[in-house]
């Protein structure tokens, strides 16, 4: 990584800025940035970067900021099946002395392998952990990169849109083998929906599912006495 | 009266009934030194009055487990006391989700518990997975690692309800024959 000149961008100058306008020019220049790259929501900055580009960034936004952005409160990632690169790496930054958050955005595809920022910022150890156990999003140079939450030896991501809910296997103790045993999964009744309202689930499951040709329409009394 | 295992079973009210009962005990006591019982009544009597339950908070139920043991509710008026051991502990309390990662540990507890020993699931999840039930994560009902005695429903049951529960399990006690002839 090329050296970086130090406090190119003072923390003075940052808490001079007043409007989130004022904010977002500032940190075009910090992260050599368009100010269209960067937008504002709910006034917080989003910079969307590259993946080549987030260890210059975060090491720009730590130092170069004056040690201003020296928190990394979470990362995490959002799976976009249909799309390529597939998912969405989001690091979230805060300054306790700005009272500013900033998140960055990072596009990485399914066989792509990010960096790890365990060297700048240590709360990156478990946070990348969790994204590898969840997503299946490898990390290099981490040195400890096991799987966080889920069971030994459990296979999948879960929050990969296309992992089933109810996973694979299930446990049971074996008397016979005086042991709990893994098994797969046997479902006595299968996952129901009942969220007919939903604008995002109900169109698809309920209304689309009908065959009008199976609708019969019983003669009402009324209509007979008509005839 | 000679032979007090041939007292009925069920409470007496306050009165001459009563009265003349704890008199012969007290005669009985003062005139020969003991009393004679029936041997798994006794231990009955014993094991109910004395249910020492294992702390196993997986979940938010853990929360209530805690309540019914604290001053309010106060299980120690019925001889339950928490204990961090499975090796004194005589009833265990599932109290949360139990997960796939959990279960073996679960599993292993309850095996270091002496006999006899009792289960008691609470709460949604422990009962049947609950609102995890067709979680990829989570044991759907932890009789599928433990034997399980009295369930109490609800997410999370109150403190009341737990303790309606370990009063069930103290009435199962009560009937059920201890010694195998």
């Amino acid at each position: 990584m090329p050296s970086l000149p130090k406090h190119s961008l003072p923390k003075d100058s940052l808490r001079q800025a007043e409007t989130v306008e004022e904010w977002k020019q500032h940190f075009a220049v910090a992260l050599r940035k368009s100010t269209d790259d960067i937008t504002v929501f709910r006034g917080e900055l989003s910079v969307q970067i590259e993946l080549d580009q987030l260890i210059t960034v975060l090491t720009r936004l730590k130092d170069e900021t004056g040690g201003a952005f020296t928190q990394l409160s979470d990362i995490t990632a959002v799976d976009y099946p249909e799309r390529t690169p597939r998912f969405d790496l989001i690091y979230q930054l805060l300054s306790v002395t700005l009272n500013q958050r900033i998140r960055l955005v990072v596009p990485i595809a399914e066989d792509a392998v990010a960096p790890s920022v365990t060297a700048l910022f240590g709360c990156a150890d478990w946070a990348e952990r969790e994204i590898w156990d969840m997503f299946g999003i490898f990390f290099n140079d981490h040195g400890d990169l096991r799987r966080l939450l889920t069971d030994y030896g459990f296979e999948g991501h879960p929050l990969r849109k296309d992992f089933p809910l109810t996973g694979t296997v299930e446990v049971r103790y074996d008397d016979s083998e005086r042991r709990v045993v893994y098994e797969p999964v046997q479902l006595t009744q299968e996952y129901r929906d009942f969220d007919y309202e939903s604008p995002w689930e109900g169109a698809q499951t309920s209304m689309r599912q009908i065959d009008p040709s199976m609708i019969t329409r019983e003669p009402s009394s009324d209509e007979e006495q008509n005839d | 009266m000679d032979d007090l295992s041939l007292l009925p079973n069920k409470p007496i009210p306050p009165g001459k009934d009563q009265d003349a009962i704890l008199g012969a005990v007290a005669d009985e006591i003062a005139n020969r030194g003991f009393v004679v019982a029936q041997a798994d009544k006794l231990f009955n009597w014993a094991r109910s009055g004395s249910l020492w339950p294992m702390t196993f908070g997986l979940a938010c139920c853990a929360v209530e487990m805690i309540h019914s043991a604290a001053s309010r509710y106060d299980t120690d008026r019925y001889g339950m006391l928490f204990r961090p051991s499975p090796r004194q502990s005589d009833v265990m309390i599932v109290a949360g989700t139990l997960t796939n990662k959990m279960a073996p540990a679960l599993r292993k507890v309850y095996d270091q518990m002496a006999e006899p020993r009792w289960v008691l699931s609470m709460g949604s999840c422990a009962n049947g997975g609950g609102y995890y039930h067709y979680s990829y994560a989570v044991v759907r009902g932890c009789d599928r690692i433990v034997p399980v005695d009295v369930y109490v429903p609800g997410c999370p049951p109150t403190a009341e309800a737990l303790i309606y529960g370990l009063l069930q399990l103290q009435k199962k006690i009560k009937r059920t024959a201890t010694i195998v002839r």
